[in-house]
């Protein structure tokens, strides 16, 4: 419902994948229900509502964010990118295309939230973020070898009931993989794809 | 008027190739609309509210002022909703009341809808739904589930309540070798991604509701029964659905929703909050089952007593099947199995992923490990020398019976050869290693479907069959079923689905849809393709033809129909802390025909992934002063999350079942059954300990399967 700015609602502008959305909100409304309920954005996923499940992850001003933990009113002024900004038009981000490609999902619901919380966990590690499986966690060491258990420990905020946390992992280091290589434009081939097998 | 055909070569060779899925793009873009995401003009928002009592009466429900709160627009409760129709039998028998909401003003557990408050905004439903004074007349509740509850009884579920042959005790006084134990699991819940959500609406004397479910032509019946309105008055479509795992059916917010438009004469959407749909949304019982097994010194079962208690509600009666598990596993020469139930305070429990096969296979393929271990056998071994060669219940010959070929290739693949069965040997670090091996299996089944497949004029083919997509694929897999049936390319083929409009189909359940659907898809297709190969040209309208399948799937001989697997894991466990960590896994699957090994693969290894969770995470703790439960949430109710899952592989045996026109079995739930098993067995060879109670948690590590730990008693 739009409504006049009155002592419960507020006029805002929310700057959303690089455009400018004004309305005016409920000053309890979620930044997630504003995506959802108000500007038809709804690839952001509501899974509790309460910051346990990550569904909803976007990134703010870069770093990944819960929006249903956010106001939509505190939201202004900063960079939203939700799921339907990470394509450049047809061409899908290197994470959703491995996705895609090595069926990171199955009911589809967590993907966005797992999409947007795996870029951020690529452009964490590339900038030297430690996490709770890092050996060497000092600033000197740099960036630890992006393995399986680094992906894990990162994306273990994104809960996914279907159960494609092998498949999510697998894509994750295969887009981290192709970042590397399209950053520093390397001669080395070698890439840090999983290859642990199970048996 | 085109001559296009089916092509001028036939082509197949599309089922068996992995193909990403077609709906994949909208999903990895969050284009993809799920239930509660297709915007309406005047939309309302209901927000239901749950009992805070386990038992008693609504008094009364001071509505006035909440119907002076900002936006609201009603309150709907029993003394004023639309009146249901409960006195049916729909497609899995009469319904659980727990949908039929506002009724009556008893309330039979904790979580019970007495409310629903509708408003312009979700912000205004949810205020005025917490400010909504319910006083209840409160009675006292009962809510603990034990082994030893005296007001148990038998019950059929979907099998019979008892099976006996032959003399139990005297077969296991004459056994050399008897292991008799208790194990139990916890109540588990669904908590699929996606939370229940349907939008309501009347559209041209039709009732619309767009909803997240298994089934829509089910979902559909089950209303124009409960609302008394004509079949063909109910449309109900369900495009996207986020996680199903059997909790979608009818449930309390597609009710609601109707209620609501039909009072409003406006669209209304009810959605479940998360920690609503812990009270519901169904759930799976938890279970206490006695297994006696009496063999032989040589492993030869002579005696097999497999008894299974499980809760249900007040209100409606659910088995969980756990001891069907020992009517299709094992035979022994003295048999019994039996399924008890008693009856508390509770939500009404219902289909849960492998529902009975789950607990069923952690009890039973633990007990089996127990009695390798006491016979001094090999616990592969000891499975091969009790290979069942008919059914052991209904003396029915298997349809196919690959376990042992599971067996093998999985014991080659895990290094199982090289094991030393002794207990507690292997270490690393501060770690205790094991591995174990469990067997799994799930009925193969089909039912009834109906479906439509149409040539289109401009050379390509559209399939409309009311098939649900519930993360298992299905869209991608009848696309290529009907590429193959019509001999043309999978691009060619266009699938709908999730439409009630589209025809009677059977849900997303039982790991029957893709099987029940591909069968009416094929034949349809089939016919089509013979049809087209006459030449006669298709009119701008195309060439449609429909299907139903119930005479030929009627026709089918009594067989034992089952898909069957091997599990192996390997845990490493923490005797400090308790600390259980999963390292490896493997799961080598007979499960029929693999349509799309891409999506199957993901679908078996979600499967083992939940046996992993249901094995170490997994418990709903109900508190037995309120009649609720702790935490119901997901921080509370903890699933797997990427840290707790290692790398873990899933194969199969190729094994196209004779009697299905694709060879398919179904494989949505056998990925789940025997996993928590091998696992638990696994703790055992790490520590030389039985956990015989779910989940693994670490103080039962610590107290190392001691009585205390033992009881299955919550944490309090």
């Amino acid at each position: 419902m739009a409504t006049a700015p009155s002592s419960t609602y507020s006029a805002i502008t929310l700057n959303i994948n690089g455009e400018k959305y004004p309305l005016s909100v409920d000053h309890r409304t979620t930044l997630l229900d504003a995506l959802r309920e108000r500007l038809d954005l709804t690839g952001t996923k509501k899974g509790c509502d309460q910051g346990q499940c990550g569904a909803c992850t976007v990134l703010l001003d870069g770093r990944r964010a819960v929006a249903c933990l956010q106001l939509a009113v505190a939201a202004e002024g900063r960079e939203i990118t939700t799921i339907e900004g990470m394509a450049e038009g047809e061409q899908l981000h290197p994470v959703q295309q491995a996705f895609l490609d090595l069926d990171g999902y199955q009911c589809g619901y967590c993907t966005p939230g797992q999409i947007c919380s795996a870029v951020a966990v690529i452009e964490e590690h590339a900038a030297g973020w430690p996490s709770a499986v890092t050996d060497d966690v000092r600033p000197e060491a740099g960036p630890p070898p992006l393995t399986a258990d680094e992906i894990r420990e990162r994306m273990s905020g994104n809960l996914c009931r279907c159960g494609a946390y092998v498949s999510i992992v697998q894509a994750v280091a295969r887009a981290a993989a192709t970042r590397t290589e399209s950053a520093q434009d390397t001669e080395s081939t070698e890439t840090t794809e999983t290859t642990e097998t199970a048996a | 008027m085109t001559t296009a055909t089916t092509g001028t070569k036939a082509v197949k060779g599309a089922v068996g190739t992995a193909h990403t899925r077609l709906e994949g793009r909208d999903k990895v873009t969050g284009a993809a609309r799920y239930a509660a995401e297709i915007p309406f003009a005047e939309l309302a928002h209901g927000w239901l509210v749950l009992s805070t009592v386990a038992r008693g009466r609504v008094r009364s429900l001071d509505t006035a002022p909440v119907l002076g709160m900002p936006g609201v627009l009603s309150v709907l409760h029993h003394e004023n909703a639309p009146r249901l129709d409960t006195d049916y039998v729909g497609m899995l028998g009469a319904p659980d009341p727990t949908a039929a909401v506002f009724q009556h003003d008893r309330v039979p557990h904790l979580g019970w809808p007495v409310a629903l408050v509708v408003a312009e905004t979700s912000e205004q439903a949810r205020e005025a739904a917490e400010a909504l004074l319910v006083h209840y007349e409160e009675e006292p509740h009962d809510v603990a589930f034990s082994a030893g509850r005296p007001d148990a009884y038998e019950a059929a579920g979907f099998g019979p309540a008892v099976t006996e042959k032959g003399d139990l005790e005297a077969e296991l006084a004459a056994s050399a070798v008897v292991v008799d134990e208790e194990y139990t699991t916890p109540e588990e819940h669904h908590n699929s991604m996606e939370p229940h959500a349907a939008t309501a609406l009347w559209d041209g004397g039709r009732l619309e509701v767009v909803d997240s479910n298994q089934g829509t032509t089910w979902v559909a019946s089950e209303l124009a029964n409960m609302f008394s309105l004509d079949p063909g008055s109910v449309r109900v479509r369900s495009e996207h659905v986020g996680g199903g795992f059997g909790s979608k059916g009818l449930r309390a917010h597609q009710v609601a929703a109707v209620m609501a438009a039909t009072v409003l004469q406006r669209p209304v959407r009810v959605v479940m909050t998360r920690r609503q749909t812990f009270s519901l949304a169904g759930y799976r019982s938890p279970t206490a089952q006695r297994i006696r097994l009496g063999a032989d010194a040589g492993g030869r079962l002579r005696a097999l007593d497999h008894d299974s208690l499980n809760l249900t509600s007040t209100v409606h009666e659910f088995v969980e099947g756990s001891a069907g598990v020992a009517r299709t596993m094992y035979d022994a020469d003295a048999h019994r199995t039996a399924t008890r139930l008693v009856r508390l305070d509770v939500p009404t429990p219902t289909f849960m992923r492998a529902p009975g096969e789950a607990p069923g296979s952690f009890a039973l393929e633990s007990a089996l490990d127990e009695l390798a271990e006491k016979c001094g056998i090999d616990p592969i071994e000891l499975r091969a020398r009790n290979k069942p060669e008919r059914g052991p219940v209904s003396g029915l010959p298997f349809s196919s019976h690959h376990l042992l070929d599971c067996f093998r290739e999985g014991a080659r693949r895990f290094g199982w050869a090289d094991r030393d069965p002794r207990p507690g040997l292997r270490r690393d670090g501060r770690w205790l290693l094991g591995t174990g091996t469990a067997a799994a299996h799930f009925g193969a089944g089909a039912a009834p479907s109906t479906a439509a497949v149409t040539a289109e004029a401009d050379g390509t083919f559209t399939v409309r069959i009311s098939a649900a997509d519930i993360g298992t694929g299905a869209r991608t897999a009848l696309t290529l079923v009907a590429a193959d049936a019509l001999e043309v390319t999978p691009d060619r083929v266009r699938v709908r689905i999730g439409d009630s409009d589209f025809g009677p189909a059977f849900i997303a359940g039982g790991s029957m849809g893709t099987r029940s659907w591909a069968w009416a898809v094929t034949a349809a297709a089939t016919e089509l393709r013979e049809r087209l190969a006459l030449n006669t040209g298709i009119p701008p309208e195309g060439i449609t033809i429909r299907s139903d399948t119930t005479a030929a799937i009627g026709a089918l001989a009594q067989k034992e129909r089952h898909s069957f697997g091997a599990q192996f894991a390997e845990v490493a466990v923490d005797p400090t802390t308790g600390e259980v960590r999963v390292r490896r896994m493997l799961g080598i699957f007979a499960a029929g025909r693999i349509v799309n090994p891409l999506t199957a693969r993901s679908q078996f290894l979600g499967g083992m992934i939940w046996g992993i969770s249901m094995a170490l995470h997994e418990e709903a703790v109900r508190d037995r002063a309120s009649g609720g439960l702790y935490g119901a949430d997901l921080a509370g109710y903890h699933v797997a999350a990427h840290a707790d899952i290692p790398a873990i592989e899933a194969d199969w045996v190729g094994e196209p079942d004779p009697d299905d026109p694709v060879g398919i079995k179904g494989i949505g739930e056998i990925g789940i059954v025997g996993a928590a098993a091998a696992i638990a067995n696994a703790v055992w060879h790490a520590t030389g300990v039985r956990h015989r109670n779910l989940p693994i948690r670490p103080d039962r590590v610590l107290l190392g399967g001691t009585a205390e730990a033992g009881t299955g008693a919550p944490r309090a």
